[in-house]
């Protein structure tokens, strides 16, 4: 066995379960603060991707004013999705509300096709791209940043939900909501930010893998990749998701080497985080870091 | 049995309560629909003819799906994977020299075998759980398909064989109809009657409220596995239609988008309603041809050149699906099911409606 490319594997793992987590994060937030589970939170990267391009590579725009303004229209994408798409169903039952979020997903996805076609698009070079040496190992430097802008904005996430009115706000709300609104919460405001923050956290995931690989719609794929980490993690915990993330990076990388060393079945790499997502299901439903729900009769 | 209800719940036994056509209308309604069904082949011409089958054969897919969602409350992101397990198992039955008459149901309970496997997990899980289950189901039986060359062919597809009656083909798709048109009476006629039974209102119960499911004595793991098993078996149904309609099958057609189709019929016809299923399903088969038309009546002029509609008419239909899924949940959550009682009442009590 070949250590080398054992620990290669390992850390391209981490690198890309890195912006795993970053998504897994941003659905649980949606999830914990509003309980909807959404389907459209590739989409989400989608978007952001594609605007963030189509800023860089059609208006000539300067990296940073670029990204500034994706944010700021994804500040307003998931105010407005929420507020129309959300906001009537609240109170309908699970399935309608899921059924919403794949609505949206596909609508998403085939309006991102329609508007900029089914083919990869490479950012405009922003940095030099070189590898470098870690440890003994190759990493493009790209990578590296992809990696530094996921442990960033976990940070903020951390810094977010602890310290800042808002983040407690929202947790209160996460917690109770009739009580969180009996402080003095809106909670409608809290959903709508859930939202928002999802959005553009996800939206900056998305132009960090689009910066690094090229933008197309299989960066929706994100959004169901996300399944399997947030169910290994916990659906509520955010901890979870980003530990869930990583540890989903690592087992594709790792079954993909299987796979090509013993089994020869091709396709491992998209495949494997389900079959470990069944397997959990099974054994764990509620993730390493969950909230065990015992209903008592 | 009187011609029409009467206005407001006047049903004083369970008898009344149960049975199927309230009315003598409502049946004679049901049987001229039917003779009308009968008589399609010999009017329609070959497209609308095509139409009427997809509708017949999703329509029975939408109906096991709507066994799942509308009356259990458990939902599936990964039917057409069932879907597309039915159509590549009766083209394996057919290719064994099983007539092709026998291979379908054979597919479907072998399709019902490969659910209850997934829905194992659906034991144990509810709601958002299993969607994300049935999300991974979706995703390895879309792998295996595309990996397993002795089941599905791989990438090349499978040729099937048409039915065969009594040494006649079924190849034309007047004669198909019939097959397909079997099927759907079938099937709607077994929905229709499950309802009625203990383990039909046991469903149900397990989707109201499955504490007090359970607590009547409805144990529900096994009520969520059933269920999970019959909506295979239909998904199988259909799938085995699709295939020897097609006769050829191949891997590619069966992806999530397609499941999600399949959710969209059964929440745009209504949930719980077994004729909600067919409208639902007739709503999802109209709907791209719709797209189609207004896109063939721009072609040429100002808008068409703009919005690139002719090279893009692909999206558009996946946008309308999605546009489609998310309108009907905001602003009719029941479905073109109950829109139907409304228009019938709209009649009934016309000019004096409250």
């Amino acid at each position: 066995m070949e250590w080398d490319l054992l620990s290669q594997l390992v850390l391209n793992g981490m690198i890309v379960g890195a912006l795993y987590g970053v998504v897994a994060m941003s659905f649980v937030l949606i999830y914990k603060a509003s309980q909807v589970v959404n389907f459209a939170q590739g989409e989400f990267l989608l978007v952001g991707a594609w605007v963030c391009w189509w800023l860089l590579a059609r208006w000539g725009l300067p990296f940073w004013a670029g990204f500034l303004l994706t944010l700021g229209f994804m500040t307003i994408f998931g105010v407005l999705l929420q507020v129309i798409v959300l906001r009537p169903l609240i109170g309908e039952p699970v399935i309608s509300v899921i059924m919403a979020t794949v609505g949206l997903s596909i609508f998403f996805q085939a309006l991102m096709k329609w508007m900029f076609g089914v083919f990869a698009q490479p950012f405009p070079p922003i940095f030099r791209t070189e590898r470098v040496n870690v440890l003994g190992l190759q990493v493009q430097s790209a990578y590296l940043l992809s990696l530094a802008i996921s442990l960033v904005v976990m940070a903020a996430f951390g810094w977010f939900f602890t310290a800042s009115k808002h983040g407690l706000a929202m947790r209160a709300t996460a917690f109770d909501q009739q009580v969180a609104q009996s402080l003095g919460i809106s909670v409608p405001r809290v959903f709508a930010m859930s939202w928002t923050i999802s959005a553009v956290v996800s939206a900056v995931a998305g132009v960090t893998v689009g910066v690094v690989n090229g933008v197309s719609s299989g960066l929706s794929f994100y959004g169901i990749k996300v399944f399997p980490a947030v169910i290994l993690g916990g659906l509520d915990s955010i901890l979870g998701a980003v530990l869930g993330g990583l540890i989903v990076g690592v087992l594709e990388n790792l079954a993909q080497y299987v796979d090509a060393q013993f089994l020869g079945w091709g396709n491992m790499f998209q495949i494997a985080p389900f079959y470990a997502l069944i397997l959990i299901l099974m054994l764990r439903p509620y993730g390493l870091f969950g909230t065990q729900s015992i209903e008592r009769v | 049995m009187s011609v029409m209800t009467p206005a407001g719940d006047y049903r004083e036994s369970y008898h009344a309560d149960m049975c199927i056509f309230p009315t003598r209308n409502s049946r004679w309604a049901m049987l001229v629909g039917l003779a009308l069904c009968c008589a399609a082949p010999l009017v329609l011409d070959r497209y609308a003819l095509s139409l009427m089958i997809n509708i017949g054969m999703l329509g029975i897919a939408a109906l096991g799906l709507n066994i799942l969602v509308g009356f259990t409350g458990q939902i599936s992101i990964g039917h057409a994977a069932f879907f597309g397990f039915g159509a590549f198992a009766s083209a394996g039955f057919a290719d064994l020299g099983v007539p092709v008459l026998l291979a379908m149901p054979l597919a479907a309970l072998a399709t019902t075998a490969v659910g209850l496997v997934f829905g194992l997990p659906a034991a144990r899980l509810k709601g958002l759980y299993l969607v994300i289950a049935t999300l991974a189901a979706q995703f390895i039986l879309e792998d295996f398909f595309a990996r397993a060359q002795w089941f599905s062919g791989g990438v090349a597809g499978r040729v099937t064989d048409a039915p065969n009656l009594f040494g006649v083909a079924l190849d034309t798709d007047a004669r198909y109809f019939y097959v397909v048109l079997l099927w759907v009476v079938l099937s709607f006629c077994a929905v229709a009657n499950l309802v009625r039974t203990r383990d039909g209102r046991a469903l149900i119960a397990v989707r109201d409220h499955y504490l007090s499911a359970e607590m009547m004595g409805v144990d529900l793991a096994y009520y969520r596995t059933l269920s999970f098993g019959i909506a295979s078996f239909f998904a199988g149904l259909g799938g085995a239609l699709y295939a020897h309609y097609l006769r050829f099958v191949s891997v590619e057609a069966f992806t999530i988008l397609f499941s999600i189709q399949f959710l969209a019929m059964v929440i745009i016809g209504g949930l719980g309603s077994v004729m909600g299923s067919l409208l639902g399903t007739c709503f999802m088969v109209l709907l791209p041809e719709v797209v189609q038309a207004v896109a063939d009546a721009l072609q040429g002029g100002a808008i068409d050149r703009a919005l690139k509609l002719g090279s893009s008419i692909a999206f558009l239909r996946e946008m309308t699906i999605g546009a489609a899924i998310i309108l009907f949940l905001v602003f009719e959550p029941e479905g073109l099911a109950r829109r139907w009682r409304l228009i019938k009442a709209y009649w009934k009590l016309y000019p004096y409606s409250y």
